[in-house]
């Protein structure tokens, strides 16, 4: 299987803090990848330094068949390369519609000139309301998204990174604050998702970690420290010493 | 799905038609061509007016939709107006030395017709050679394209450098204040080429048309005015119904948010700054000649921050929300400094409104930011659609099993 995204021995200091020390990454075409560790192991940081939030002191980042540096390129050029982001917290525009907020992030051409002359066709209206039905939000889509409840605007926020037609999907603990029917909901719209495309998702609940049914990779102090199936890594010492056993 | 930009946006074509009665209304009153009820200083003073609704738009899509506050957009307006006041006070000069001369016994050279203007215009700065930045100034056209590209041109330069190095929100406020400021301060030298603190005047007078009578004079700007606001208030409309408004209100709301779905933010926030910058420019050049007189009091950093008031009274991310609060403010402000408010005495005090206007308009501002944050023009969602519920801190998911906002966040 080829390579995605490699991330390799990259490191980060705050502040005299080291956030990430020496990590290496990697992920492949259509995978999907759970990242668990205990507050602090450096996941966020991770996830800002491949969408290009923070910058590296060191290490490499090569994205693609071509193998480009995403180091030299600024978050909405990376974005437009193929990653799709989504936050810890749902973002979404509050103040608009749920219609509107999967139009701005379909796939298009991102030039201010293009998008100011922009004239939805069909063909987009008809995107939003698969996705739509994808999500489950196909009745709000006239909604304003502020309106929403957290989980559908969690959904929300998915269905506009599948509209990105991103490559690689990071996800940021999208469980947080569900019940367990809208978990259920999540984990088929991103293991559906991971079929197509690679998704890492950092998710802290073990239990939505094993429904997803993946590699997990679990990080500590900024590094890596174990890799596999949940089983694998949930029955290594290290990890139970560091992150279970608590 | 697709409707035009009227249907969507009904509030566009009630604007435009009450702009268009108020026009005609104007005219059929002024003494120019109606029964004389508004005298032409108040005709000018409404004229004046639209120009400040026009610039309160510009205020509106860098403010209001985009959350760029800008205390800086006044420096456009006066640049707006010191282009187009080089031209008509260059060629009134010239009217009138050519004129003068015509009596003489042998002809004036073309030179020394251009250093008699010089010394007419620039004797007051004790000079008399016309400095580098009036080589256009014999040209209407020249000076008009320098109308929109001048205030462009800066706007495009100080918000690349701005934007690009990601200053936002009262950093970037602070920053315009200076640009605003330092432009007040350069111009109120004697040799920064525009006449110091005496600035341009007589800029109402329009050469070659002395023949003309005020009155009709300031129809015509009335008009004139008009026009630009209905067209400007149609592009704004335009600029923000679309995807374009989208992206917008979207960097106001979470500019990470939209950068990670690939929009270049800063390339956004430069077009939006620098378009609103030729709107200001236009807008200026249309009201100083109203005016009669620009100097660079004009450009002061007070000037931008009434700005930003009367669009935050009038209701900001809605454009008549920007016009009506600009025109309120403005008018209620004409009259109240023009001392035609009665005093109210207290006995131990007296309460005299030309210096008590300014306290009431600072009060009126808190009051309106703390109690009414829609404005003026929020008063129009009663009759609308009501109000959104607000959500923050309610249950998250729909079933009884989910967690809260507050327990999400830990």
């Amino acid at each position: 299987m080829s390579t995605l995204l490699e991330v390799s021995g990259v490191s980060v200091t705050f502040d005299g803090f080291r956030a990430i020390n020496n990590l290496s990454f990697q992920i492949g075409k259509a995978e999907m990848r759970a990242i668990i560790g205990p507050n602090g192991a450096g996941k966020t940081t991770f996830m800002d330094i491949v969408t290009g939030k923070t910058r590296p002191d060191e290490g490499r980042v090569i994205w693609g068949d071509k193998s480009v540096s995403l180091l030299k390129m600024s978050e909405a050029q990376i974005a437009r390369a193929g990653v799709g982001r989504k936050f810890q917290r749902p973002t979404v525009f509050e103040d608009q519609s749920v219609f509107d907020n999967l139009l701005l992030a379909l796939k298009k051409d991102r030039n201010p000139f293009s998008v100011l002359f922009y004239k939805r066709g069909p063909s987009d209206t008809e995107k939003v309301h698969t996705l739509a039905e994808q999500i489950g939000l196909t009745d709000h889509l006239p909604r304003k998204s502020g309106e929403l409840s957290h989980g559908q605007k969690q959904w929300l926020e998915i269905g506009m990174l599948l509209a990105q037609e991103p490559q690689l999907l990071l996800v940021d603990e999208p469980a947080a604050g569900m019940t367990p029917e809208e978990r259920e909901h999540t984990t088929s719209i991103l293991v559906e998702a991971a079929k197509t495309r690679a998704v890492v998702v950092v998710e802290h609940d073990m239990e939505f970690v094993r429904r997803l049914n993946c590699k997990v990779t679990v990080l500590h102090e900024g590094s890596v420290l174990a890799e596999g199936s949940l089983d694998h890594v949930t029955s290594n010492q290290e990890v139970i010493d560091v992150y279970l056993g608590r | 799905m697709s409707k035009s930009l009227f249907a969507r946006n009904p509030s566009v074509l009630i604007f435009l038609a009450c702009l268009a009665l108020f026009t005609l209304g104007v005219t059929a009153l002024s003494e120019a061509l109606g029964t004389g009820l508004i005298s032409t200083s108040f005709v000018k003073t409404l004229g004046k007016t639209l120009c400040l609704c026009l610039i309160a738009i510009a205020m509106d899509l860098v403010w209001g939709y985009t959350g760029i506050l800008s205390l800086g957009h006044f420096a456009f307006f006066g640049l707006g107006g010191y282009m187009i006041g080089m031209w008509l006070m260059y060629e009134r000069t010239r009217d009138i030395i050519v004129t003068s001369m015509a009596n003489n016994d042998i002809p004036p050279t073309p030179q020394e017709v251009t250093d008699a203007i010089g010394n007419q215009i620039f004797g007051v700065v004790g000079s008399s050679d016309f400095p580098v930045i009036w080589a256009f100034s014999h040209s209407l056209t020249l000076q008009l394209v320098l109308v929109v590209a001048v205030p462009g041109l800066l706007a495009l330069v100080f918000g690349w450098l701005a934007f690009r190095s990601r200053v936002t929100g009262v950093y970037l406020s602070i920053l315009t204040q200076a640009m605003t400021l330092a432009l007040a301060l350069f111009l109120f030298q004697n040799d920064s080429g525009l006449r110091g603190n005496n600035g341009l005047s007589g800029l109402q007078n329009l050469p070659g048309l002395d023949a003309v009578p005020q009155a009709t004079v300031s129809l015509w700007f009335l008009w004139a005015s008009a026009l630009a606001l209905g067209l400007g208030y149609l592009f704004a409309a335009w600029v923000v119904s679309g995807k374009f408004g989208s992206v917008l209100r979207g960097i106001r709301d979470d500019e990470a948010r939209v950068r990670f779905l690939g929009y270049s933010v800063e390339t956004y926030k430069l077009f939006i700054f620098t378009v609103t910058a030729i709107i200001a420019g236009i807008a200026g050049a249309l009201y100083y000649p109203q005016a009669g007189i620009i100097n660079p009091a004009e450009i002061a950093p007070i000037a931008s921050i009434y700005l930003a008031v009367w669009v935050a009274i009038g209701g900001r991310g809605r454009l008549y929300g920007a016009v009506i609060g600009a025109a309120f403010v403005s008018l209620v402000s004409t009259w109240f400094t023009g001392g035609q408010v009665p005093s109210i005495p207290l006995g131990f005090y007296t309460i005299d409104w030309v210096d008590w206007w300014l306290v009431l308009l600072g009060l009126s501002f808190v009051l309106v930011t703390l109690f009414a944050p829609r404005g003026i023009g929020g008063l129009f969602d009663y009759w609308t659609n009501g109000r959104p519920p607000n959500r923050h801190g309610q249950d998250l998911g729909p079933g009884a099993g989910a967690l809260q906002e507050k327990e999400a966040d830990a």
